[in-house]
Formats: C-alpha cells, sequence, structure tokens
C-alpha cells in the first residue's frame, strides 16, 4: 500500500526509504526536492511553504495511489512538507521500490508531476533583496483529474 | 442555505481574510457563490473570475451545486514540490 503524509517536521530522507524496498525488488528510487537559492536570476533566502492541508493530504494519497496502480509499485511513500524552510532543507520526498528500475523512475516522475498540477500547496520565495513573492504557480484542473499524458507507458 | 469559503496564500491576502460565512439561495452553484462574494466589495472584487475551487475537499467546476454546510476553497495556481 502507497503511503503519503503532509507535515510541518523536518523531513527524514531514510524513514521514507525505509517504508519502500522488499525481496522482490531490485530496485529503490529516493527522490527529493529541496529549496534552492536563486530564481529568475535573484537571490533567494528562503521559503513559506503553506497548504490546505486536509485536502493537501487526500490529494497526496490519490496521486500516490494512482502512481502504485499505474506503474504496479505498491511499494511507495511521499510526503510533503509545510512551514519555513532555509535553503537547502527538503521540502518533498518521493520513495519507490520495484522489481526493475523503469517503474520505479516512472512512479517517481508521475509523482512529482502531479504534485506540481494539482496538489493545494502553495510557496513563498523570500530574496535577498526586495519584498518575498508568491512563487507563479500551476492552474489545477477543474475536475481535479489526473493528465493524460502521465500514463503507464509513456517514456 | 450557508456555506463556509476558505481563502488561501495569495487569495487570503487579497481578500485580507481566511474565512467568509456565506448565504446563497437553494440550488446556488460554485459560479453563484463567486458572484456573490466577488460582489462584496473592494478586497473579494479582487478575485479572479472564475477560480479554481474545491467544495469538501475536491476540485469543483463551476457549475457544481452547492449544499448547506459545504466548504468551498478558493485555490490559487498551486506551486507544490
Amino acid at each position: 500500500m502507497p503511503y503519503a503524509e503532509i507535515t510541518s517536521d523536518p523531513l527524514d530522507p531514510a524513514r521514507l526509504l525505509a517504508r519502500v524496498g522488499s525481496p522482490e525488488d531490485g530496485a529503490v528510487l529516493l527522490f527529493l526536492g529541496t529549496v534552492r537559492n536563486h530564481a529568475d536570476g535573484r537571490s533567494v533566502s528562503g521559503m513559506q511553504y503553506e497548504g490546505y492541508r486536509e485536502m493537501a493530504l487526500e490529494v497526496l494519497g490519490r496521486i500516490a495511489e494512482e502512481a502504485s496502480e499505474r506503474f504496479s509499485t505498491p511499494n511507495l511513500a511521499v510526503t510533503h512538507r509545510l512551514g519555513a524552510l532555509e535553503i537547502g532543507e527538503v521540502s518533498v520526498v518521493v520513495a519507490v521500490s520495484s522489481p526493475h528500475r523503469a517503474e520505479a523512475y516512472g512512479a517517481s516522475r508521475y509523482v512529482m508531476e502531479e504534485i506540481k498540477r494539482r496538489l493545494p500547496v502553495w510557496k513563498k520565495e523570500f530574496y535577498v533583496e526586495g519584498a518575498p513573492e508568491w512563487v507563479r504557480g500551476t492552474v489545477p484542473p477543474a475536475d481535479g483529474s489526473p493528465a493524460p499524458h502521465s500514463g503507464a507507458g509513456d517514456p | 442555505m450557508r456555506v463556509q469559503a476558505r481563502f488561501f496564500a495569495a487569495y487570503r491576502e487579497l481578500t485580507g481574510a481566511s474565512h467568509a460565512e456565506v448565504d446563497l439561495p437553494e440550488g446556488a452553484t460554485v459560479a453563484d457563490l463567486i458572484d456573490t462574494l466577488r460582489g462584496r466589495g473592494p478586497s473579494f472584487s479582487a478575485l479572479p473570475p472564475k477560480p479554481a475551487v474545491a467544495v469538501n475537499l475536491e476540485y469543483a467546476p463551476p457549475e457544481t451545486g452547492l449544499r448547506d454546510g459545504d466548504e468551498v476553497a478558493f485555490i490559487p495556481p498551486v506551486a507544490g514540490g
């Protein structure tokens, strides 16, 4: 069963990694999203993540289930952090294992693309100089449906 | 009926509110709620005419019918990751 979580606590990738892997799996993949120190040529000093927490948990759980079904990867765990993060801190972790590597890469990519499309989370970027700004986001699909292009079998 | 509107991130800053109670006639839709709110004054009229919306934690298109007690969240363009 896939695992999904929204938290305000610092993320420990090893904890997510421990939720995946099995004797049948020959590939274990770990993705970390981290806060970078630049955006559009400006120096960034930190990031504030805000979420619609109850809905974000539902949506993230659904994304994890979709990835597991599409890529036959039940051993999948994802967590997204909220709150104030410093440069280099981890904002999202995706851990997935599969018998062969292609499914793990596909599932990990799917989870991240769908997070970007429809997870109700926002981030305010703080700059070394000037006022903070909300990061320009993606308009989510009106019915919340997954992207048709991100199914199993995509390259 | 009465519904609870919620505003997040940029929309919370635009409206200056995180919540609003809104009374609507029976049979009202998400689109009716948006029109009603945008008529409430300068801060709410700053909301876009067709924002993404979630009803009771599910994304919902403008024609979605509302019921008493629904929670309707206004979802700015998302930027997770």
